[in-house]
């Protein structure tokens, strides 16, 4: 996923965005093996402090989802009046290693999300304000 | 045992909305009921906890209650501070550092969902400024999780709500005494499906107090002393599904409302099937099921058929929040803990009016639970 121009990210330090697709890092220990998003400086599993960066994919399958009906309160800043507020999708998605990363999802419909289904990495424009340049989060969308 | 602990007092300042009074003035007036109803002077006091969460400190209370020079020791352990306190001062009281204790919770929160700080947690703003940090919607996530794992049916949250407003309106001091229909609250705003509005509590303002004696001397105070036979606070092991995590571990592992749970029923030397009267956290709906097998009351997925049957009602097998839980009486954090322990020993002492459990109860369960992953829970016996 070459970019002409960088995007403004929330999160830069959570993707690698310079493969096909985007993906999502975080940390292995090298003492025994758990993976952690994002990425750990310490195993909360064994105690060691020894981790190093690892790639935690692009795919995986839904594992919880919940829609967001309220507008959060700060430090929530998606920047939109109350009144366009629209509910967003919410949602663990497991990845190969067995970890579960809470995302953003790009539906936000019941009748479209089932636990289960396989689902993608991509970018999310979360905070689009008039004459800002739009804000990127990951998230994930149905395959 | 000859080392065992007795509350011989209970005091509470009504949950819900109270403008004119700060948190701290509402602890303190919980502070003097339950001084009143254990017969004693706040001078007789020799050791007390407490905490709030947006209430200020516990110890500022001495300023309204009296500086008598006590130690005084603030607690600040999310929902599970009462149940804290209370383990606190039980120790204290165990350890020969005073004869009389108290344990006091209180707060007052704005209005509207919690909006905690990432940094506050060991977050990056990333996870709060996208819209991902919120109480609401973890317990949304667990509950989806928890209904799909063990195939139970939306309407068991509907029930477990309507059962809640039902005790709440026979509970004079509630915040809320209507009761609502199955409809109303299946068909509320869907605030984090498949959690709806009147399947939340709201964060709200209020008072507990607890005043605490060795059992040996509790009946120089009173007539119907209730003894503490375990009172258990424990945290999260790595693999737990809690509040506030981006990314949840591979391999799942046991809650912290189980490990607390297990130690206290060992503690006391009973199982789930002698407890008479139950207090449960219910944030939601779903935490509430999820909390009713952990705590070891029925096997995950058996809740749907005993909340059909009415089995957690009054007047059923396992009464479950007989006062409406923080549905009805909404959560003032600091408080939370010790309202559950106040009716639980409402209830023993036989002094529930309308709502209270047919029978004799002699014992009666509290469990909480909260951010970042702690729970803390009692078992309460009738003398």
């Amino acid at each position: 996923m070459k970019l002409d121009s960088p995007l403004k990210l929330a999160c830069p330090e959570l993707l690698d965005l310079d493969g096909a697709e985007p993906a999502l890092m975080g940390s292995r220990c090298r003492a025994c093996g758990e993976v952690y998003f994002p990425a750990s400086r310490g195993c909360t599993r064994c105690c060691a402090t020894d981790m190093e960066v690892c790639s935690l994919g692009s795919h995986g399958h839904l594992w919880s989802w919940t829609l967001q009906g309220f507008q959060p309160k700060a430090p929530y800043n998606g920047g939109e009046a109350e009144a366009d507020f629209r509910p967003y999708g919410v949602g663990y998605v497991e990845m190969p290693s067995g970890v579960k990363v809470e995302a953003r999802l790009t539906v936000a419909d019941p009748a479209l999300l089932k636990i289960g289904m396989p689902m993608r990495l991509t970018l999310q424009a979360y905070r689009q304000v008039a004459g800002e340049e739009p804000v990127y989060t990951y998230a994930f969308a149905p395959v | 045992m000859d080392n065992e602990v007795a509350i011989i007092g209970i005091g509470l300042h009504p949950f819900g909305r109270t403008d004119g009074l700060s948190g701290q003035q509402q602890g303190a007036h919980a502070v003097r009921e339950a001084l009143k109803d254990a017969g004693i002077a706040w001078k007789d006091v020799g050791v007390a906890y407490g905490g709030s969460q947006d209430g200020g400190n516990a110890d500022a209370l001495s300023n309204q209650l009296g500086l008598t020079g006590i130690p005084f020791v603030n607690v600040a352990n999310g929902c599970a501070t009462g149940g804290s306190a209370l383990a606190s001062v039980i120790a204290a009281i165990q350890s020969g550092v005073a004869e009389i204790g108290v344990a006091v919770g209180f707060d007052k929160h704005p209005r509207g969902a919690f909006n905690p700080k990432p940094k506050d947690w060991g977050l990056e703003d990333w996870y709060g400024e996208t819209g991902l940090m919120l109480t609401t919607q973890f317990f949304a996530l667990k509950t989806q999780r928890y209904l799909h794992e063990h195939g139970i049916p939306e309407e068991a949250l509907v029930q477990i709500a309507q059962r809640a407003f039902r005790n709440g309106a026979l509970t004079p001091h509630a915040w809320r005494r209507k009761e609502l229909s199955y409809e109303e609250i299946a068909e509320s705003m869907p605030v984090n499906l498949p959690l709806r509005k009147f399947m939340f509590c709201n964060p709200a303002e209020g008072g507990a107090a607890v005043v605490l004696c060795s059992a040996r001397h509790a009946r120089k105070y009173t007539a119907n002393p209730v003894i503490v036979k375990a009172a258990v606070m424990r945290t999260r092991h790595h693999g737990s599904f809690e509040v506030f995590n981006p990314g949840l571990a591979a391999q799942q592992s046991p809650a912290p409302t189980v490990m607390a749970s297990r130690a206290a029923f060992e503690l006391a030397g009973v199982g789930p099937k002698d407890i008479d009267v139950i207090q449960i956290q219910d944030t939601d709906s779903g935490s509430e099921l999820i909390h009713m097998a952990e705590n070891g009351f029925c096997e995950h997925g058996e809740q749907a058929l005993l909340l059909k049957n009415g089995e957690t009602d009054i007047g059923g097998r396992l009464p479950i929040n007989t006062d409406g839980g923080c549905l009805a009486n909404g959560e003032p954090v600091g408080a939370s803990g010790l309202r559950q322990v106040i009716e639980i020993c409402t209830q023993l002492r036989g002094q529930a009016g309308l709502r209270q459990v047919p029978g004799t109860p002699r014992l009666g369960y509290t469990h909480v639970y909260g951010a970042p992953g702690v729970s803390a829970v009692t078992i309460l016996q009738a003398s």
